[in-house]
């Protein structure tokens, strides 16, 4: 039986159902204290003064740290989204003569408690000079603007176009153009367990270990050490059991240098757990783009070329992630669909807010919003039906692969697919003929009933390399040490699966470990779908010497032809003659040291392999949602719900499945509800749960059809197999959006598509002033 | 920091400690007592993810001060299981039917699917998802959860 | 977020609870189900240094029906309301709102009495309390004073509870045969506050006719029943009627802004919510004096 391909329980599940997996909260160490951060309560300030002289003789407090307690504080590197002049940005982990977002960190206070701690924390003076604030893309990058970072003029540190074709000549040769403003609103990963990390400082040894890094351990080790100043060697991050990441969590913060830090500073091992109202404030941030968008079609709906400014709001500071989610959206704006013609300018902008990231489909949840919505909008102008003007337009199979074109960061190629197929089959799976007369009969009699699609291509498996190992152990099992990270998707299952079926032995006799640098040396982690892809690939290839290696041990014992022998059920197995065997644990004997050097053969059964690409494979699909607007109050039902997404290859569907069924939720939320909304002196307004609303069980759509599919395996890598993370999210907030213009017979241009919107967006209500920033 | 005797049931299990007046009872569960299954996620009682069942009934334990815990019966998610060795039937359906991807809201959701099915051992699928409409989940998007809680309703009713 | 320090009494009589928070006064704060307090004090934004936990005080937890008339301790838990069949059968729109608070396991810990003290301008029980005509009892060191819903609450939070009063028990009167009700709340989440809500009683005559009509909407402050009332009475229901009325009635009431809603949509909502409970409740009063049973 093969595993991959079947729907095998997770391994990890035993210990997190029986609540006895361990959260980097759940870690205790003797004398462990704890910390807390202060942190600016305003969004842009002069730091005048810190008195923390009260506050250090609060009984149970160890001690304070501000930015003169560290010199030399080195700015936090960009490791990916690399754009000329972000660098002038970055972020050093304690701000030093400004602050620049309500929540940029001050001091850390290390007490007994964190009960304690936070009483110390009210206790610090902190004198600060309030300086002009900007909350809003545009209005920062207007001359006169408070200027954030000294060296960069016009809080605008980077700007980069993209331009492919003539964009130009194309409008000369459109019949329609059409030009709309669209955004969507900043929103971001808010997993349910907070950020946290436990350092310990063995004096004695010079050995530094932290619990709690992952997404990029080892990334963030290197980071570390050049911060520390301690070499790589003398640093242990582990990996513990981590409650979802989604893009978020997992980069380096300024606390994964705080935290180690006071630890070593203070010789305590001291642990950090992020309260909630903290995370609202101080996790990266995401999704908030302005688009200023052209389109130049045919009477017929053929598009000629699409032109378009965007700004990128990230917030106070550069991050590690850099100008990712601008980059990203740049490179597939223009989605499954054939347009030669393509121009984007797009300004990163510097605004007094939370920081930005990434979040799962960085950029291209907003990009497929904004295009699908401008799809629909060309379609109703020209009286055509919106899937009919997808036809027109949509990538053919035999155009496959498809070169995107020059950009400046990257160069896509669209690897396999057959989207009008699939785009027919999604319709046909909910019927859309008879949605759509449903809707008008439902119109008829004053209901608003509506269908919308989002067509969306998916970037996932980004390399440029992962790291394996596979070892076969005394007792004759097989461990796989992977340098990939684990934020609760399930990776440790899928990665058994693959070896299993590379070496023939049960799951249950497969163990991964990933996330802890003392036992794998090399990984890039876990990120933007590139587990299964990169990490499952290195894992066969590495699985794949350790066969050779398990043949030839036993080939010598059996003295039987490696040819004529072969692996089950953790045995090696002579051909026609299965008597003639050796069990793992035989063959990990047979290469121990004082054996295999006499026979002249390396000693161990442990292979490593790396598995290298810099061509991503393209998953991609469909989003169909069907919707019920309430007329008088705004209130959205999502009747139905179609996603289909091929994914080449599916190693574990129930876990694919539950990948796109999460991200769909995310979606939702983006869709409907969740936003960070900052008042005009940049307080942020949704810092608990009754104001960052996250979709419960009830919000999610009556009927639900996932089709996930494996059409289209792509030749990129050993498996086959298309990153899955992402497709549940990518095209929901344009699908609902599709789906609400439709109901209402409105053209919906920005999210998210709140009750106030939709009533003002019909005509129902005028409001005088608005609260949010878009 | 004044401090209060506090006796208590937990999972079948008498504790008797002293613990700080304002110390929540999630945190006197989860760092006094070593009973780290129950979760923190917001402290402000709204992602259920430290719901533990009072008396039998889904409480927030972030909403309550470790000394009103006194002469309560309380059962958290490592009391759910039989034994080490058996499962209870929510966790095998969680288990079977993928209701789990980082487990963090888990512990919080078994709890009060076991308080649903008490009182209701036949939910509907609309009944399912309301009880557990006050515990966030940021990973699963709750299909799974609410076909497993149905699934283990079934079963415990077959037996 | 973790509390400031405080001290912390768990007294066993209505008497000892009185005595404390005459003692103490606004330094004192009660203890009921915490689901509304104790993230305000997580979060700091309140740090009472002396709490009365009112958890241990038995008399103050009942449920039972006097001569025609509900009566409810002051801590008896939101849970137990939504249970209880005598609550369904006779005053249903209370059974109805209860449903609407939060989530089960808030209703499992929140009372009856707390809610209606915090004094949440869009919270369900001091709506439904008011457009019941409930009466609230309160308990001082030297007096016990009965006042009626719509008098108790003043402003936003804000109760005529003094220093050292506690509210102990909540009267809800048998509402006249035949008697329609609704109880309609939209929110952007299950169980998240109103972002508008409605409730509404309608009593016909034998003739058809609106003889007794209640309506409150979320959102007003002080909380109170509107002057629907007036323009109703003695018509035929119909949807015209009802807009009319409602409208007339939030003329010149403010609406409250918030992140998840502007004035103008809470008002525009509250007015097509106002039209809807009383459309339902009329219907509701014409069905049950056709000799049905609800």
């Amino acid at each position: 039986m093969a595993y991959i391909g079947s729907r095998v329980k997770r391994k990890e599940d035993l210990r997190l159902l029986r609540g006895t997996g361990k959260y980097v909260a759940d870690i205790h160490r003797v004398g462990m204290v704890h910390a807390a951060i202060l942190r600016s309560t305003y969004a842009h300030a002069r730091i005048v003064k810190i008195d923390t002289t009260a506050a250090t003789k609060l009984p149970g407090v160890i001690g304070i740290l501000t930015a003169a307690d560290i010199p030399g504080m080195k700015t936090i590197p960009m490791r990916t989204g690399h754009i000329d002049g972000l660098e002038r940005s970055q972020q050093t982990p304690l701000a030093t003569t400004a602050v620049r977002y309500v929540g940029d960190p001050v001091a850390v206070v290390v007490a007994e408690s964190r009960y304690l701690a936070e009483d110390a924390l009210e206790l610090i003076e902190v004198e600060y000079e309030a300086l002009g604030v900007v909350t809003d893309a545009h209005e920062s990058m207007r001359a006169g603007a408070p200027q954030l970072h000294e060296t960069v003029p016009n809080n605008t540190p980077a700007n980069f176009q993209v331009n492919v074709g003539d964009v130009d000549a194309a409008f000369r040769n459109s019949d329609l153009i059409l030009e709309e403003e669209f955004s969507t609103q900043r929103h971001a990963a808010v997993p349910l367990e907070t950020r946290g990390l436990v350092a310990e400082f063995d004096e004695g040894r010079g050995q530094l270990t932290v619990w709690g890094p992952t997404k990029m351990t080892h990334t963030n080790w290197s980071i570390l050490s050049d911060h520390l100043g301690l070499p790589q060697s003398s640093i242990h991050l582990i990996e513990p059991d981590v409650g979802g990441g989604f893009g978020a969590r997992g980069e380096f913060y300024p606390e994964d240098f705080l935290i180690p830090f006071a630890s070593i500073h203070f010789s305590r091992p001291i642990c950090w757990i992020e309260d909630r109202s903290e995370n609202l404030k101080a996790m990266n941030q995401s999704r908030q783009q302005k688009y200023q968008i052209k389109i130049g079609v045919k009477k017929d709906g053929t598009i000629m070329a699409l032109d378009a400014e965007m700004l990128f709001d990230m917030g106070g500071y550069t991050r590690t992630h850099g100008g990712t989610p601008a980059i990203s959206a740049s490179s597939i704006l223009r989605g499954p669909y054939r347009i030669k013609n393509y121009r984007l300018n797009v300004f990163c902008v510097l605004t007094n807010k939370t920081p930005v990231g990434t979040y799962r489909s960085p950029g291209r949840y907003e990009a497929n919003f904004v295009r699908e919505r401008l799809l629909d909008t060309v379609a109703h102008r020209l009286e055509l039906d919106p899937a009919d003007l997808r036809r027109r337009n949509m990538i053919r199979h035999d155009e496959m692969p498809y070169d995107l074109g020059k950009h400046p960061f990257n160069s896509w190629v669209l690897d396999t697919g057959d989207y009008p197929a699939q785009f027919e089959n999604a319709l046909a799976r909910i019927n859309y003929e008879k949605l759509k007369s449903d809707s008008a009969a439902a119109k008829k009699e004053g209901r608003a009933l509506g269908v919308g699609i989002g067509c969306f291509v998916e970037s996932s498996g980004i390399g440029p390399w992962e790291y394996a190992r596979v070892e076969v152990d005394n007792t004759g099992q097989v461990i796989l040490y992977s340098g990939c990270n684990s934020l609760g998707q399930g990776i440790a299952t899928a990665l058994s699966q693959i070896v299993a079926d590379e070496l023939q032995v049960s799951i249950d006799d497969v163990r991964v470990i990933h996330g802890d640098t003392a036992k794998v040396p090399y990984g890039n982690g876990s990120n933007a779908s590139r587990s299964v892809v990169m990490a499952g690939s290195a894992a066969v290839g590495a699985s794949r010497k350790v066969k050779e290696k398990l043949l030839q041990l036993a080939s010598a014992a059996l003295e039987i032809e490696p040819g004529d022998l072969f692996l089950r059920d953790g045995r090696v197995v002579a051909r026609g003659v299965p008597e003639r065997t050796q069990g793992f644990a035989d063959l990990a004997r047979l290469a121990l040291p004082g054996t295999a050097l006499k026979q002249g053969v390396t000693p161990g059964i442990s292979e490593e392999d790396f598995f290298a690409s810099d061509k991503r494979p393209f998953p991609y699909g469909v989003h169909i949602a069907v919707v019920e607007v309430d007329r008088a109050t705004g209130i959205v039902k999502i009747l139905d719900y179609l996603v289909t997404e091929d994914v080449g290859r599916k190693i574990n569907p129930m876990i694919v499945e539950g990948q796109v069924m999460g991200g769909l939720a995310q979606g939702i939320g983006g869709a409907l509800l969740e936003e960070f909304v900052y008042d005009n002196d940049g307080q942020p307004q949704a810092t608990s749960f009754m104001d960052y609303l996250i979709p419960t069980a009830m919000e999610m759509p009556k009927t639900i059809q996932l089709i996930s599919t494996e059409d289209f395996p792509t030749p990129l890598n050993p498996l086959g197999v298309k990153g899955a993370g992402e497709g549940g999210i990518s095209a929901a907030g344009a699908a609902l959006a599709n789906a609400v213009s439709n109901a209402l017979g409105v053209e919906v241009t920005k999210l998210p598509l709140k009750p106030d919107y939709l009533l003002e967006l019909i005509g129902r209500i005028k409001v005088e002033s608005h609260q949010e920033n878009a | 920091m004044s401090t209060r005797q506090v006796r208590l049931t937990i999972n079948g299990r008498e504790y008797s400690r002293e613990v700080e007046i304002r110390k929540l009872l999630t945190d006197f569960l989860r760092d006094d007592l070593g009973l780290t299954g129950t979760h923190v996620g917001c402290e402000h009682g709204v992602c259920g993810a430290c719901t533990i069942l009072w008396n039998g009934e889904a409480v927030r334990s972030c909403l309550v001060f470790a000394v009103q815990a006194n002469g309560a019966n309380l059962k958290t998610v490592e009391g759910l299981a039989p034994s080490a060795t058996e499962l209870h039937p929510l966790q095998k359906k969680f288990w079977e039917l993928h209701g789990l991807q980082c487990g963090f809201c888990t512990p919080g959701i078994l709890l009060t699917a076991e308080a649903l099915l008490k009182e209701n051992p036949d939910p509907s699928e609309e009944e399912i998802r309301e009880s557990i409409s006050g515990n966030l989940c940021r990973c699963t998007g709750y299909q799974n959860i609410v076909t497993a809680i149905r699934e283990a309703a079934k079963a415990m009713a077959a037996k | 977020m973790k509390p400031a320090n405080f001290q912390y009494y768990d007294p066993t009589t209505i008497e000892e609870v009185v005595d404390l928070l005459s003692q103490f006064g606004d330094q004192a704060r009660p203890l009921a189900g915490g689901q509304s307090l104790v993230p305000l004090m997580n979060f700091r934004l309140l740090r009472p240094a002396h709490l009365v936990d009112l958890n241990g005080v038995r008399d103050l937890s009942y449920l039972r029906v006097e001569n025609g008339e509900l009566r409810i301790g002051a801590m008896t838990r939101q849970r137990q309301l939504e249970r209880s069949t005598d609550v369904a059968n006779d005053w249903p729109l209370l059974r109805e709102a209860t449903g609407y608070i939060g989530h089960m396991q808030i209703r499992n810990r929140g009372t009856v009495g707390g809610s209606l003290a915090h004094a949440f301008p869009s919270a369900e029980l001091p709506m439904a309390m008011v457009t019941l005509g409930a009466s609230l009892v309160l308990s001082g060191k030297a007096r016990q004073r009965t006042v009626s819903a719509e008098d108790f609450f003043l402003s936003y939070m804000t109760t005529v509870l003094e220093p050292g009063e506690l509210l102990t028990e909540i009267r809800v009167p048998m509402l006249p045969a035949n008697t329609g009700w609704s109880y309609q709340e939209v929110s952007r989440r299950h169980g998240d506050f109103a972002l508008a809500g409605s409730a509404a009683l309608v009593r016909l005559d034998p003739h058809g006719n609106i003889d007794h009509a209640r309506l409150t909407v979320t959102g007003v402050t002080p909380i109170q029943v509107m002057s629907a009332e007036e323009i109703v009475t003695g018509q035929k229901p119909s949807e015209a009627l009802f807009r009319d009325a409602v409208r007339k009635a939030m003329e010149g009431l403010e609406q409250d802004a918030d992140i998840h809603a502007s004035a103008e949509y809470r008002r525009s909502a509250c007015e097509a919510l106002g039209e809807r409970t009383l459309r339902e409740a009329a219907e509701r009063a014409a069905e049950s004096s056709k000799g049905r049973t609800q």
